[in-house]
């Protein structure tokens, strides 16, 4: 099978699930005859026709509470966000509706709010961004971030399925980077589970999305250059958290680093940094450090988006710092 | 007051407008139009490190809806209004150090394109991505001039798609209720993306809207630069008398992609043709001043090459700009100084890291 990169494997799912399910339909801004402002859905009007591809005007809190409301009915929509950014203009639908809907009235939402996130694109301040941290405190709502073609397929297929409202999150800057051939059939990869990106045994980095690749080459320069066996665990998953496998790694390497792109400041990472000192604190031979972005709003300047956005080089510096702590 | 009352049509304007005026007006548009080409020119050349969005054909609803503002009033543009800011004051310069995301820039390089705006001199204000927000903002900014009676205006620009927004409304209808001296004007250029206006909007013509708020409609000719100055003039006056809100709508056409990047395969074929072919604001604008208004060609071509000249000078000075400085991007979050904390593993910090020090925690970075 041929390879495909990461935008084409969320195509895939789409189409795969639209094919399956008679009640997946998808909405949003430019999805039909454009076929998104990033190609995801190309092709998928000329399938599947109009009534399965609507194209919405500019009102995402209009848009997702309408898929809130078919999703009662049982139909299985899939939102559009142009960009994640403006997922923020439907906070309120998201959060105060959608998420309580289950706990307090017993109305299912299987639906799910997908888009583009993340930087390195120089995007400037609002086509950039990674909200995630504002969702994941929020009981009932799911949010995955795949890294890579496989698991965005996998994963995005899971949330159509899965009974609950999941926000999945794709990064722009892996869409038509990264590159896979996907395994055969019915490719499916479930919502709550980490994946060992890369074993190890002397420290571990626990990351998810674009600086999952990130880590990576970090992994790879701290071996060559410093000997170091680093273990890299991909999150995939946010909510929930797979406290198993991140409990698991730090048994295994007795230190870790937190690397992810969002800003540090009430990021996940603080998140998991508490359940590891709950979890496994005796078994923490160094404190547990955080590479994220700098705490202000992400700049247009290259120079600037490099300088507030995570790098490899950052990632090495604290590696060494844990690694020799 | 009469549901969509329309503006009375009190400015006998182009009349009015002297000589000066009138080829200030085509001067704008000019520059509107030559400052894009050669930011078209940049953007191939990569020297635009984002995207790039055009106004080509809609040049008059920029400069006509601004021209018809006085230098107190506040303007709130949105994308495809280039033409408003350079009225306003915005040069050339400006909007080259915004594209190429110079040091030196409005925004030193914090923001992209024509995200940009001065509220102490030249007032106008900067946008954000997210459509319909500077409505309400506007709102609020017109609020103030009320309550503090003082005699001006805000102007906000939106596109068909906008109106869609919940932001949109909200602004709009609480501008509506307080009585506020707000023009708003939908730009009308037929998409929003990809999406046409009857994709966007059931009503048969957006200024019906303003029946819904309350608040006095008018349509014009977008691509008609006397007609959108005269239509938006009357708006603005009735704001400056207070008469409240008006919601103006331009009809025109977007004849380039949302932005560079998209072919517009959307489109039907031959539309963009006849717009450029029978409608484009500054060919009509070249005719009427040259016909009805005698202005010889000579006068529009000493125009011409001082925008030529302009450009290009603005051009040569921006290359050289310098680009922004990496530690800047730490500065300026907050009002006060200290303002971000330092990551420890950050260059520069690796004595403590190598020292095996805990990080010093709040750095003291100065606004
Ligand atoms: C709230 C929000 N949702 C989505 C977008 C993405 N987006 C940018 S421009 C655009 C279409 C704008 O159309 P319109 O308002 O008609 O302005 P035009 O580009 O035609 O001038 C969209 C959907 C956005 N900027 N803001």
């Amino acid at each position: 099978m041929a390879e495909v990169t990461y935008l084409e494997a969320i195509r895939q799912a789409l189409s795969e699930e639209m094919e399956r399910d008679a009640d997946v339909f998808c909405l949003g801004e430019d999805i039909g005859a454009y076929g998104g402002a990033f190609k995801a859905t190309e092709g998928l009007r000329e399938r599947f026709g109009p009534d399965r591809m609507i194209d919405t005007p500019v009102s995402e809190a209009g848009f997702v509470g309408a898929a809130a409301g078919a999703a009662h009915m049982g139909m299985r929509p899939v939102v559009e966000m142009q960009f994640i950014d403006f997922i923020s203009c439907a906070y309120d639908m998201l959060t105060n509706y959608v998420a309580t809907a289950r706990y307090r009235a017993f109305l299912p939402c299987p639906m799910v709010v997908r888009g583009p996130a993340g930087g390195y694109v120089r995007g400037g301040p609002f086509h950039s961004q990674n909200p995630e941290a504002a969702f994941l405190h929020t009981p009932g709502l799911k949010v995955v971030y795949p890294a890579t073609a496989s698991d965005a397929k996998g994963l995005l297929k899971s949330a159509i399925r899965d009974d609950d409202c999941v926000l999945f999150f794709e990064h722009k800057y892996l869409y038509r980077r990264i590159k896979e051939t996907l395994p055969d059939g019915d490719h499916v990869v479930p919502i709550g589970r980490a994946r060992l990106a890369r074993e190890g045994r002397d420290l571990s980095i626990v990351t998810y999305a674009a600086t999952v690749w990130k880590a990576l080459e970090a992994a790879e320069a701290l071996e060559r250059e410093d000997g170091l066996s680093v273990e890299v665990l991909d999150l995939r998953s946010l909510a929930p958290l797979d406290d198993e496998a991140i409990v698991a790694t730090v048994k295994k390497t007795n230190r870790v680093l937190i690397v992810h792109e969002d800003t540090l400041t009430g990021g996940i990472a603080g998140e998991i940094t508490a359940r590891i000192s709950e979890q496994a604190f005796e078994w923490l031979d160094a404190p547990v450090r955080r590479v994220a972005a700098h705490d202000v709003p992400l700049p247009y300047a290259p120079a600037l988006e490099d300088f507030v956005l995570p790098q490899t080089s950052d990632i090495v510096r604290a590696a060494r710092w844990v690694a020799e702590y | 007051m009469a549901a969509t009352s329309a503006i009375t049509p009190s400015s006998p304007a182009l009349g009015q407008l002297t000589r000066e005026q009138l080829l200030e007006l085509y001067y704008y548009m000019r520059l509107t139009r030559s400052l894009e080409e050669r930011l078209v020119a940049l953007y191939r050349q990569t020297k635009v490190v984002g995207g790039l969005f055009r106004s080509l054909g809609q040049e008059a609803c920029a400069v006509g809806g601004a021209y018809a503002l006085r230098r107190e009033d506040m303007l709130a543009p949105l994308i495809r209004n280039l033409g408003s800011m350079l009225v306003k004051g915005a040069t050339p310069g400006e909007v080259l150090r915004q594209y190429m995301a110079r040091g030196d820039s409005p925004t030193r390089g914090r923001e992209l394109n024509i995200h940009f705006g001065d509220v102490v001199d030249r007032n106008f204000i900067g946008q954000i991505s997210h459509l319909g927000d500077m409505v309400p903002v506007m709102a609020g900014v017109t609020l103030a001039f009320k309550l503090r009676r003082e005699q001006r205006v805000g102007l906000v620009y939106v596109g068909d798609g906008a109106t869609s927004t919940g932001a949109f409304h909200e602004g709009i209808n609480f501008a509506a209720v307080q009585r506020c001296p707000l023009v708003v004007i939908v730009e009308n250029n037929g998409y929003a993306y990809s999406t046409p206006t009857h994709r966007q909007c059931a009503a048969e013509r957006l200024v019906d809207k303003a029946a819904g708020y309350g608040v006095a409609g008018a349509t014009a000719d977008g691509n008609d630069v006397l007609e959108v100055y005269r239509v938006v003039h009357d708006a603005v006056e009735r704001a400056r008398a207070g008469g409240g809100v008006s919601l103006v709508e331009l009809m025109t056409y977007r004849r380039k992609g949302h932005a560079e990047h998209d072919n517009q395969s959307y489109v039907p074929p031959g539309e963009i043709e006849r717009w450029a072919a029978t409608n484009d604001p500054l060919d009509r604008y070249v005719a009427a001043l040259t016909g009805t208004y005698g202005v010889d060609a000579a006068a529009l071509e000493a125009l011409d090459a001082s925008v030529r000249d302009a450009i290009d000078r603005a051009t040569d000075e921006v290359e050289a700009a310098p680009m922004p400085e990496p530690g800047d991007a730490l500065r300026g979050v907050y009002a006060e100084p200290p303002s971000a904390p330092v990551l420890w593993y950050r260059a520069g910090h690796a004595r403590a890291v190598d020292d095996n020090e805990r990080a010093r925690g709040w750095g003291t970075v100065d606004g």
